[in-house]
């Protein structure tokens, strides 16, 4: 059986997710799988809604969209309400708990609720640090790219000084789910 | 400048890489959407290697700097979107007049004029062949992935070196702000091609033969360059036509009689197929699972994904449309290089468009797929 899952980070500008994307992709390559990362965004600096594309696969990867999202992640209820369509039913969505209040009724996809912008609030003094926390919980739930890899990466992605807190933030949403 | 290895890059940190491993000194750009990520990485990492990454205050401004910097030696390049692009055109008609190596990294967004500036298009094309006035010939390559965008780009460098004339790399927002995995080579497998210079005392640098060598400013010869008619040794001729035929019909005919070793396709099934697809950019990467897909229920399907787009491939389009009954153009613009395949299949296929635009919204394989068992059934 081959590999190929479909992963789609979605929230406003300024919230992380095409960062958040970035890094899961670079730490499937460390896991040793073909990558494409796509990135959406509006013409605005922040608060227009944003996402961010991951395929992973065992085998080269053509069409760089997404067509059938096996992982949904959703940091607030407009951008959910914008790419919820193509969730498979037997995909997993993960929102951000304080952010998204409604879930599309009929979702058949198994729902996970993480309290992601309050815990970066409460415990890093930051909401900066919920795409972090949530690759954290999703990487737990989902499974689709190992731990140390995803460590790894965010510790190549970010300069010195704040390599540290990221991680702790990463392993912060480890332990939410 | 990149160890060789494995990386996970953008399409537009790829590009850049491999236009400082192609030898890439001097850059002059203004920021614009989907091509800012191409500057912002050479005004980082430019200077590392002795070369120098400028903002100027706008594009005219930018390709007019660099048309003078090549001229100092220097190996250049800018780096723009459609609107920037535009701004360029009488620019490029100069430095092919002058017979200026350089490279123009054009990332189509959606247009015309501002248009949706996130969101990619593929409407560029026609003006990478016909942007600037009067008879010229375009070198333009279209890479298709981040692996492409650094191959490509030091293939941009080569023909602009080797040809004496300003090469354009046409990628699209999907293709520069994607990111994969990539492999960078070791640096001496990369060829790596400088344009030839003349010996003491040599005077002819505008003819004389197909591409003469070129002076640097500086180095104690005595060089004109102007974009007026000229002769071989940069003599102005405003009148005489014999001469404005002589020079106009070398700097085309030096791309157009030299297109075989220009033109890349990527070809699969081309011998054995009823319907063909003609694809470039990101579009082509649709086309990769639509064309599996039709073959596997029995529709017999082949493509052709252009790398070069100009001079445009004709004989394999032409072959092409020799075998296949129909073939099929996707792109996401409304019809460009639809054209030129009607042009080439003269009659012998069928040629079928799909176009879409806006939102950046890829044409998807389904979409081609439809197309594909809709024309083979």
């Amino acid at each position: 059986m081959t590999k190929h899952v479909e992963i789609r980070i979605c929230g406003l500008g300024g919230q992380g997710v095409v960062l958040a994307g970035q890094i899961l992709g670079k730490a499937a390559v460390f896991d040793g799988l073909n990558v494409v990362q796509t990135q959406s965004y509006g013409a605005e600096a922040r608060g227009s809604a944003a996402k961010s594309e991951v395929i992973l696969s065992d085998t080269k990867v053509g069409f760089p969209m997404i067509r059938h999202c096996d992982v949904l992640v959703a940091m607030n209820q407009k951008s959910l309400d914008m790419y919820v369509k193509d969730l498979k039913d037997d995909g997993i969505l993960i929102v951000d708990e304080g952010l998204v209040e409604k879930i599309p009724s009929g979702l058949k996809a198994k729902t996970f609720r993480v309290a992601a912008t309050k815990t970066a609030e409460n415990e890093f003094k930051s909401k900066l640090y919920a795409n972090m926390i949530m690759l954290g919980a999703m990487t737990k739930i989902s499974r689709v790219v190992s731990i140390g890899a995803l460590e790894k990466a965010i510790a190549e992605s970010f300069p010195e000084k704040v390599k540290e807190v990221n991680i702790e933030a990463f392993r912060k949403g480890l332990a939410l789910t | 400048m990149l160890n060789p290895g494995i990386k996970f890059m953008q399409g537009s940190q790829a590009l850049a890489e491999a236009a400082i491993t192609a030898g890439l000194r001097f850059f002059a750009g203004y920021p614009i959407t989907p091509a800012s990520e191409i500057a912002e990485h050479l005004a980082k990492e430019l200077p590392k290697v002795g070369g120098i990454a400028i903002q100027m205050e706008d594009e005219i401004a930018s390709i007019a700097t660099i048309i003078g910097a090549s001229w100092t030696g220097a190996k250049v390049m800018t780096a723009t979107s459609g609107p920037g692009f535009s701004l360029m055109q009488e620019n490029i008609g100069l430095a092919f007049m002058t017979e200026t190596p350089l490279v123009i990294a054009d990332m189509q967004r959606a247009g015309p004029s501002t248009g949706q500036a996130t969101k990619c298009g593929q409407g560029d094309v026609m003006q990478a062949r016909w942007g600037t006035h009067g008879d010229y010939a375009s070198i333009t390559l279209s890479p298709n992935s981040v692996q492409e965008m650094f191959d490509l780009t030091i293939r941009a460098f080569n023909l602009a070196e080797k040809y004496r004339t300003p090469v354009i790399l046409l990628g699209d927002e999907i293709i520069a702000h994607m990111r994969e995995s990539i492999i960078i080579p070791p640096k001496n497998s990369i060829e790596i091609v400088n344009r030839k210079k003349p010996r003491p005392g040599e005077t002819m640098f505008f003819g004389g033969e197909e591409i003469p060598p070129m002076p640097s400013i500086g180095e104690g010869f005595n060089v004109t360059v102007t974009g007026s008619t000229h002769d071989e040794y940069g003599i102005r001729i405003t009148a005489d036509p014999v001469g404005h035929r002589k020079l106009v019909k070398r700097l085309v005919g030096k791309i157009l009689n030299n297109a075989d070793e220009i033109v890349e396709v990527e070809a699969y099934n081309t011998e054995n197929c009823k319907i063909g697809v003609v694809s470039f950019g990101c579009t082509s990467r649709a086309v990769y699972e639509a064309v599996e897909r039709a073959n596997e229920k029995g529709v017999k399907t082949g493509f052709i994904r252009l790398k070069t787009l100009w001079p445009f491939p004709e004989k394999q389009v032409k072959v092409l449309a020799q075998t296949a009954k129909t073939i099929l153009v996707p792109e996401m613009n409304l019809r460009q290089i639809f054209f030129e395949v009607t042009r080439v299949a003269e009659g012998a296929a069928k040629v079928v468009p799909l176009n879409k635009i806006g939102g950046g919204e890829m044409i998807t394989p389904e979409e081609i797929l439809a197309v594909l068992l809709k024309e083979g059934a």
